[in-house]
């Protein structure tokens, strides 16, 4: 056999084996994500189309479960609490992730100590600071309104009061994650060219103009995509919730995850609780393809 | 001078934040090692009490707990270095039909929210008499976000590395199987060190598929088992706390020497 021959015919083996290959080397995920993901995701749906009870039969009754969420209050309340646990925590989490970059930017004495210092909570397990925080809230005995009664105040029963539960929850939620969004803020910071600030500081700009005219508009794609993610995450939030609240008092602080979790998993209503569960993959479904269209606009500097 | 100033106002700043995130670990510790009489009446333990410890760690299902919580995390994160690796190679190295589009159906799973599939998922492991078991546990987050995340992870960082690499291997006749084993793994440490820490954290802390399929103590893993601990002895501050601290203090440990992966690990989980 010649030489070409012989390299022409390894090619198309070649070939033969790197489809064989390729295939092997993805089927376990592949096989996985269909089984426990892409199947699921279709039956969820085929679910929500039956009056579906853990036990016994379930009849097809068509959308009448989407229909009954028009008429349904737990779960318009669910759906503004959700809302307002997002709104209550996404400007706080990034304004206060801001804050923080900008304060730990520049090398200073002890600023190893700060950063890691914010970072802690992320490392925590969020039920073990979800626990912490609903003890240190306790209405007589908790430390919160323990030191506040040393300056003659008299704290409220945090979590037990329909005006101060969700904000509670939120602020623990934003003091547990802060840390993660100042990272991404200060490894964006430090992207901008130092020439900048160099050019802002000849034509005499303050601390303050530095930040908003070069510092602010470079880092706001950044700024913008980690608001979707942060709205993302405070929409799925379950948690925090479950272990301080569950949900309480009375619909306060029943966010929309722990609605569908109560439905399925308490009152065991299958059918409906797929219907809610869609409700939240659509609103999930717009922030994510916001996202993308997000990130296409702005070309990335970890791309 | 007004440097010296800022500097001030900066620590002032910085350290009137930081309370609240420092503060409520350091009472947590505190709290774990005073005597249960004096729990409310002083802000240092004494005396200490370490049996708070003994008591707690004598604990049966405690114990139990920790290991499940242990032991299963391992295991997802064995699964999905393996496995997001392989696919990721793949993905990164191999051209065969279907691969892109493939592709973006894998990334596809990140955004399918754990709450829609589960109530699928709980009938489905129900009739194969799983619930109540840790395969369940196990598998979901293997073939959910934190594995669609790895693939995506370990795709991007083996198309970084130099095709040079491999060329050697494959004149050698290497087959696939052996260049992924015995080059590309050994090169892409750094990221599956990333992967490691990100998915091991995730997986430590996953309430809702132990909440929904583990109903007996022995059973659970530990951020359910401590959450129902706050229910039943909810006077039990000292224990609780003892409890908490043994649950929290080993990742801390780990982070303090491991920093810079850590904070890499965390965040590259959330840019996805």
């Amino acid at each position: 056999m010649t030489k070409t021959k012989l390299i022409r015919r390894k090619k198309i083996s070649n070939k033969l084996g790197d489809t064989i290959g390729g295939w092997l080397f993805i089927s376990p995920m592949l096989l996985g994500f269909t089984i426990f993901m892409f199947g699921p995701l279709l039956y969820a749906f085929y679910i929500s189309l039956h009056d579906w009870p853990l036990l016994g039969e379930s009849f097809f009754t068509g959308f009448e479960n989407y229909q009954n969420l028009v008429k349904d209050n737990s779960f318009k309340n669910s759906l503004i609490v959700t809302l307002l646990f997002s709104l209550g925590l996404v400007p706080l989490n990034i304004t206060l992730a801001m804050f923080l970059a900008v304060l730990l930017k520049d090398k200073f004495w002890g600023i190893g100590f700060f950063r890691t210092a914010i970072f802690v909570p992320v490392v925590t397990s969020l039920i073990v600071w979800a626990i912490v925080w609903k003890y240190l809230l306790a209405p007589e005995l908790g430390f919160i309104n323990q030191f506040l009664g040393l300056f003659g105040i008299e704290g409220p029963s945090w979590l037990l009061n329909k005006s101060t539960a969700l904000p509670a929850v939120i602020i623990v939620s934003v003091i547990k994650n802060v840390g993660l969004n100042m990272i991404l803020f200060l490894t964006a910071m430090q992207q901008v060219p130092e020439e900048l600030y160099e050019a802002a500081e000849l034509d005499g700009a303050s601390a303050f103009r530095k930040f908003r005219n070069v510092t602010f508009p470079l880092i706001t794609p950044t700024i913008f995509l980690t608001m979707i993610i942060t709205t993302i995450g405070a929409m799925k939030i379950f948690g925090q919730v479950y272990v301080m609240t569950r949900g309480g008092p009375g619909e306060s602080t029943k966010v929309l995850v722990y609605y569908i979790w109560e439905t399925a998993f308490k009152l065991f209503d299958m059918g409906y609780a797929s219907a809610l569960a869609f409700v939240l993959f659509f609103i999930l479904l717009a922030f994510t393809i916001l996202s993308w269209v997000v990130r296409k606009r702005w070309v990335f500097y970890e791309e | 001078m007004r440097n010296k100033r800022t500097l001030y106002l900066r620590y002032l700043g910085l350290s009137s934040i930081i309370i609240f995130m420092i503060g409520p670990l350091i009472w947590m510790i505190l709290t774990s090692l005073k005597e249960p009489a004096r729990i409310f009446t002083q802000f240092f333990p004494s005396p200490i009490r370490w049996e708070n410890y003994i008591e707690v760690l004598n604990k049966v299902t405690f114990l139990k707990q920790y290991w499940n919580s242990i032991y299963i995390a391992v295991l997802v994160t064995l699964f999905v270095l393996l496995f997001a690796s392989m696919a990721g190679y793949a993905f990164a190295r191999i051209n065969f039909p279907g691969k892109n589009i493939i592709f973006i159906l894998l990334l596809s799973v990140m955004m399918i929210p754990p709450e829609v599939t589960i109530i699928p998922l709980f009938l489905f492991m129900r009739d194969l008499n799983l619930v109540n078991t840790h395969i369940p546990l196990i598998l979901l987050p293997v073939f959910g976000a934190p594995g669609a995340f790895g693939v995506f992870l370990m795709r991007q960082f083996f198309i970084a590395i130099p095709k040079e690499l491999e060329e050697a291997a494959i004149m050698d006749g290497c087959s696939k199987f052996r260049i992924y084993w015995r080059i590309m793994l050994p090169l892409s440490i750094p990221a599956l060190s990333t992967l490691t820490i990100f998915t091991f954290l995730t997986n430590w802390d996953e309430f809702l598929y132990p909440l929904i399929f583990i109903n007996s103590r022995e059973l659970m893993t530990l951020p359910i088992g401590l959450s129902l601990f706050t229910d039943e002895t909810g006077t039990a501050w000292h224990h609780l706390m003892s409890a908490t601290t043994l649950a929290t203090i080993p990742l801390l440990i780990v982070f303090f020497f491991a920093q810079k992966k850590f904070i890499e690990g965390m965040t590259a989980g959330s840019i996805k």
